[in-house]
């Protein structure tokens, strides 16, 4: 399975990632962080469907996003 | 930044989004949106790759990036108001061997800069200019721009840039191809997933053509200014895609290894 | 040009323009980077280094604009080197940009100014009108240039050995003012090389690729809480240490009664009729500012401490005398002759300036 992680006091909550997510599983959350800026999440129960595209740490302008591979979705035939 | 739990890797896990070194790891000033993000990130991925991060010189223009330095850990000096293509060819003059950028908005390479961009160009000065085009004057609040688009509106044309009154958007990817000190020019967008990856490798050529003396390599990046456009950055890519891209085409106008001689 | 030549070594005197011994003195100093624009009556500065340079394994560019010309001599001084442009006084006012940003940067550049007649297009005869420029500060805010203002062409050499040496010990631009006599004049010239420069010069602070140490930045852009004023206060102490480089020529000073204080071609000019005074027994002296900042004021305060009296002499309307009233304010005023721009000089004109000064008026 793979996995995103968003790096909360670096979202600036510009909603390009909802955009670009193939599984469109990535949201605006109802939280802030300490710069006001409402961030972009992706809910625990939708985490599963992350195929570890990488597409919304490409679009990120802030380097906000990581995202983790599994081998399993590597030998499934993915870069 | 503290080292996150969430980021440690289980035995099965690897990253699939490597950030380079030169990137410096704290938040930029740049409004949420703003495309001056992903344009660093992507020099900074090239630099790295071509192993040159340690030998590289970056000029630093007038506009929002013109803190760049902070975000790219390189040697680096802060040129004039348009004036970084003449501070680059200096630099690359007095140290040829280096690779030598220069990161230029639209008012400071297409208004105030134009002479000295166009003649670095035609020179063919060994430097590599970033353009970042979002078609208005962002550090300064909003004002109309070379590039600014018939009929948008910004803060000194408020009704509506008019050719009649204020011009025709100017091209410069196509005036830089037209030149014949060019190896490489270039227009890309940062507005989706696709694009950024020709961008990329855009970026990177126009960098290659400097490392192997080619000749002057300038890249055009079509980028989104959410805050002076007066939208959200969502519907700012939209703009681009939409407006932006059918004025100003995508694509490679020059490239000197595909066959074209030099001069 | 069979006279112009680059090899400074032999023959032991060459016969040359003071353009040219501009020109010879910066490849003496290890100049390795030119970058001007054509302008009259300087162009044999750059057309000279067209071919100089590059025989000297330098580089040589013709620039679109004086503009372009001060921004590439900002960026090869950020890389450490020494570099150098030249222009004439409309050509200058389009550097003061760049030469703000170089003394905010704190970067070590040459500037060559050949004056001429001015405001405006002016003439292409020679002028003093530039030193308000030069020594004020033509661009923004508080900085200072090192303007040395050599009289004879092998002042232009040497003072071009001096300037490059300056400029990278303070870290500053520094200006080399002269006009366009000096520039046009022809005298022998005996060339001299030297010490070489050394491989550590600018090494703390130059750009050439962070490898192995944190990443320089050369910038002048300080909006911290704080910042610009610390910047300026550095730059300030800076300017004060400059003074220990206040130099001038005294001709005739110790017995005089009056003291003409002129530079550059006009000091010359006035050393012509001083001579020719003093056969018919009139005791006057001359002080040659050979650099106008700093400003060699304590040595004319003493000499007004002496009871002297003073006579400035420009190819202008009144500029550097503001300088010569400012160091002897309190003792005595100076009187001024401005021999107006748009006129040749000659030692004649200051005759009867120099006899009415003295005539107590």
């Amino acid at each position: 399975m793979s996995r995103v992680v968003f790096l909360d006091e670096r979202c600036k909550g510009c909603l390009l990632c909802t955009t670009v997510c193939p599984k469109g599983i990535i949201v605006q959350s109802s939280r802030f962080n300490r710069q006001g800026y409402k961030v972009a999440e992706v809910p625990a129960d939708a985490m599963k469907d992350c195929t570890g595209c990488a597409s919304c740490a490409l679009i990120c302008p802030d380097v906000a996003i990581r995202v983790i591979k599994s081998r399993k979705a590597k030998k499934a035939g993915k870069e | 930044m503290q080292a996150d739990e969430r980021l440690a890797l289980a035995d099965d896990e690897q990253m699939a989004f490597e950030v380079p070194d030169v990137l410096v790891d704290r938040a930029t000033h740049y409004c949420p949106g703003c495309h001056h993000g992903i344009a660093h990130r992507l020099v900074a991925e090239v630099l790295e790759e071509m192993n040159v991060v340690d030998d590289t010189i970056c000029v630093a223009s007038i506009g929002c990036s013109v803190f760049i330095y902070n975000y790219l850990a390189v040697d680096s000096v802060e040129a004039p108001h348009g004036r970084a293509p003449a501070v680059a060819t200096g630099v690359k003059r007095a140290r040829t061997d280096k690779i030598v950028f220069a990161y230029q908005g639209d008012g400071d390479l297409a208004s105030i800069g134009l002479a000295e961009v166009m003649h670095a160009a035609n020179r063919g000065e060994r430097i590599t200019i970033v353009f970042v085009n979002n078609t208005v004057y962002g550090m300064t609040g909003g004002q109309m721009a070379p590039t600014t688009l018939i009929g948008q509106k910004t803060t000194t044309c408020p009704g509506g840039r008019c050719r009649d009154r204020e011009g025709m958007p100017i091209r410069m990817a196509e005036i830089i191809a037209g030149l014949g000190g060019v190896a490489y020019a270039a227009r890309a967008s940062l507005d989706s997933v696709k694009n950024i990856r020709a961008a990329k490798k855009a970026v990177r050529k126009a960098f290659d053509v400097q490392r192997e003396g080619l000749g002057f390599g300038f890249v055009e990046l079509l980028s989104g200014c959410p805050t002076n456009w007066r939208m959200d950055a969502v519907k700012a890519n939209t703009r681009i895609r939409e407006e932006m891209i059918p004025y100003f085409p995508l694509g490679v106008y020059k490239d000197v290894t595909e066959g074209e001689g030099v001069c | 040009m069979p006279h112009n030549t680059t090899d400074t070594g032999t023959p032991e005197r060459i016969f040359i323009k003071g353009n040219e011994a501009i020109a010879h003195g910066a490849l003496a100093a290890g100049c390795r980077c030119y970058f001007g624009y054509p302008i009259t009556p300087q162009n044999d500065i750059p057309e000279m280094m067209s071919y100089a340079l590059p025989d000297a394994g330098g580089e040589f560019v013709q620039a679109e604009s004086e503009v372009a010309s001060a921004n590439m001599l900002l960026g090869a001084a950020a890389a450490g080197i020494r570099a150098l442009t030249s222009s004439s006084s409309p050509g200058i006012s389009l550097m003061q940009e760049a030469i703000s940003y170089m003394a905010g940067s704190e970067l070590p550049g040459v500037i060559v100014n050949m004056n001429r007649g001015g405001p405006g297009l002016g003439d292409i005869g020679p002028s003093q009108g530039d030193y308000f420029q030069s020594v004020k500060g033509g661009g923004h805010g508080d900085y200072k240039l090192l303007v040395l203002a050599p009289a004879t062409c092998q002042e232009c050499y040497d003072m071009m050995v001096e300037a490059f040496d300056l400029a990278f010990k303070y870290r500053n631009p520094v200006m080399v003012l002269g006009d366009a006599i000096v520039g046009q004049m022809k005298e022998p010239v005996t060339p001299w090389k030297p010490a070489a420069v050394p491989a550590t010069e600018a090494a703390d602070w130059r750009l050439e690729g962070a490898r192995g140490r944190k990443p320089r930045l050369l910038k002048s852009l300080f909006l911290e809480d704080g910042a610009l004023a610390g910047q300026n206060r550095h730059l300030q102490a800076k300017y004060a240490d400059m003074q220990a480089e206040a130099r001038a020529e005294s001709f005739l000073t110790d017995d005089a009664e009056l003291i003409v204080v002129a530079y550059g071609s006009i000091g010359r000019i006035a050393k012509s009729a001083i001579r020719k005074l003093r056969a018919q027994g009139h005791k006057v002296g001359l002080v040659r500012p050979q650099t106008l900042f700093p400003f060699p004021g304590p040595l004319l305060r003493g000499l007004a401490e002496q009871g002297k009296r003073f006579l400035t002499i420009e190819h202008n309307c009144g500029q550097m005398v503001e300088d010569v009233r400012l160091s002897i304010r309190g003792i005595v005023d100076s009187a001024f002759y401005g021999h107006m721009p748009g006129e040749m000089p000659g030692s004649d004109d200051f005759l009867a300036p120099i006899l009415d000064a003295m005539g107590g008026k």
